[in-house]
């Protein structure tokens, strides 16, 4: 009990840290990239400038436009955000710092962030505003048309080691991460690809493109409620790299270093990946986005796991 | 040991409580000054035109449809996938017959032009 409520409140803890650290992280790695320094006034490098942020949206004015759906607008930070928290149960931080090792892990995490596009279309219809309908409307369709080669390649995975359980995958890793293997390494690309869609991030940022939509779903929130919108889209990009370094990168399996160590190290190095990606590639078309998921991805991840079965069971 | 599904629910209040604090503590520290222009949809400055709620594209059911069945998929295809070392080629053949099924279906769905966006 004491445990699990310790679990629980240092998962919660470790949101808001690294949620406000991914943030800066960004905020650095773009300006490094387009030749600028970013934000620099307050503390070292700029370091406290999430906590900057917090209290300045903590002391906004709350504003709601009219003809509201009350019910959605109210309701969609808690969808967005409580399925992010929700994950952390079964990510595995080291061999002995996992909140819970659920049987079913693999098969929770993937259904229980899928839950986030519910919250995100109830925030693009509860706003009563044409931008952020819209971006709803192209969040749902581009979050559920990449869901399918993501799971598509998470299953080789299983197919792989046998169980859902992520201490289990992780061990399965033991002297050979799965990156090493070639239908796993199309796997993790498959997987990278989707989930970088998944949390909405360019090159697939197109439900909140700010050129054409303002910022898509989340045009009307103001003050505490954009904040949650703002963590959870975080501690989502955290989630997908968490789950991939699991999967694909050996977890915290790794020499020298304590496995927590090598865990972070490996999310944050995936991370800083996804962020390279966003601050470099050029947003793709809704239709170009749309057929890359069916005609390219799923078909690309039907013919891996027919022929990944294929070797596995010759 | 507790049972598993007591660490869900707890995670589950846990964040409910964590956005339901931070907006909580908001609304105790925030100004409020509504005024008619400011609680307007946004729309670039103008003022509005029409309903918001504007007619879907059909394209998005259709998406919606095939995200559906392949879902569905993919949900029968896992508990086979976590056994299947030990069913052998049998059942490898049974779900690549599945799977292939599928295929068609999608190819058939490409070829409709369910898949194109315009």
């Amino acid at each position: 009990m004491i445990q699990m409520v310790a679990a629980g409140l240092s998962c919660l803890g470790f949101i808001a840290v690294s949620a406000m650290f991914l943030i800066w992280l960004e905020r650095k790695v773009s300006a490094w990239i387009q030749n600028r320094l970013g934000p620099m006034r307050t503390g070292f490098q700029g370091a406290l400038q999430p906590v900057a942020d917090t209290v300045k949206l903590l002391l906004k004015e709350d504003i709601a436009p009219q003809g509201i759906d009350t019910l959605s607008w109210w309701l969609a930070p808690f969808f967005v955000t409580v399925p992010s928290v929700m994950a952390f149960v079964t990510i595995p931080f080291s061999s002995r710092w996992i909140p819970r090792d659920l049987n079913v892990g693999l098969l929770y995490i993937c259904s229980i962030t899928s839950v986030c596009v519910l919250g995100i279309f109830m925030a693009g219809w509860g706003s009563n505003n044409k931008y952020s309908l819209l971006g709803g409307m192209r969040s749902a369709a581009q979050i559920i048309s990449y869901e399918v080669p993501l799971l598509l390649s998470v299953l080789i995975v299983v197919m792989e080691t046998g169980t859902l359980s992520m201490q289990g995958i992780v061990q399965a890793q033991h002297g050979l991460w799965f990156i090493a293997k070639p239908h796993l390494a199309l796997a993790f690309l498959i997987y990278l690809i989707s989930a970088t869609a998944e949390v909405n991030r360019v090159p697939f940022d197109i439900p909140e493109a700010e050129s054409e939509l303002v910022a898509g779903y989340h045009t009307e929130y103001s003050g505490m409620k954009f904040a949650m919108f703002f963590v959870a889209e975080y501690t989502n990009v955290f989630i997908v790299s968490a789950v991939a370094t699991t999967l694909f990168l050996g977890g915290w399996q790794g020499p020298f270093l304590p496995g927590v160590v090598w865990f972070l190290l490996k999310t944050y190095g995936v991370i800083s990946f996804l962020m390279w990606m966003r601050w470099t590639l050029p947003r793709l078309r809704m239709d170009q986005m749309m057929s890359f998921a069916w005609k390219v991805l799923t078909t690309l991840a039907l013919v891996n796991l027919l022929v990944s079965g294929w070797m596995m069971v010759r | 040991m507790l049972p598993d599904y007591l660490y869900i629910i707890f995670f589950l209040l846990l964040g409910v409580g964590f956005v339901g604090s931070a907006l909580v503590v908001s609304w105790f520290l925030r100004p409020r000054a509504p005024s008619q222009a400011k609680s307007s949809p946004y729309e670039c400055g103008e003022i509005i035109k029409g309903d918001s709620r504007v007619q879907f594209n059909v394209r998005y059911y259709l998406f919606a449809l095939i995200f559906v069945i392949f879902d569905v998929e993919i949900l029968f295809t896992m508990p086979w996938a976590i056994v299947f070392r030990q069913l052998g080629i049998t059942a490898y053949f049974e779900m690549a017959a599945f799977i292939l099924i599928l295929a068609a279906g999608l190819f058939y769905a490409w070829k409709k032009g369910a898949l194109e966006w315009q």
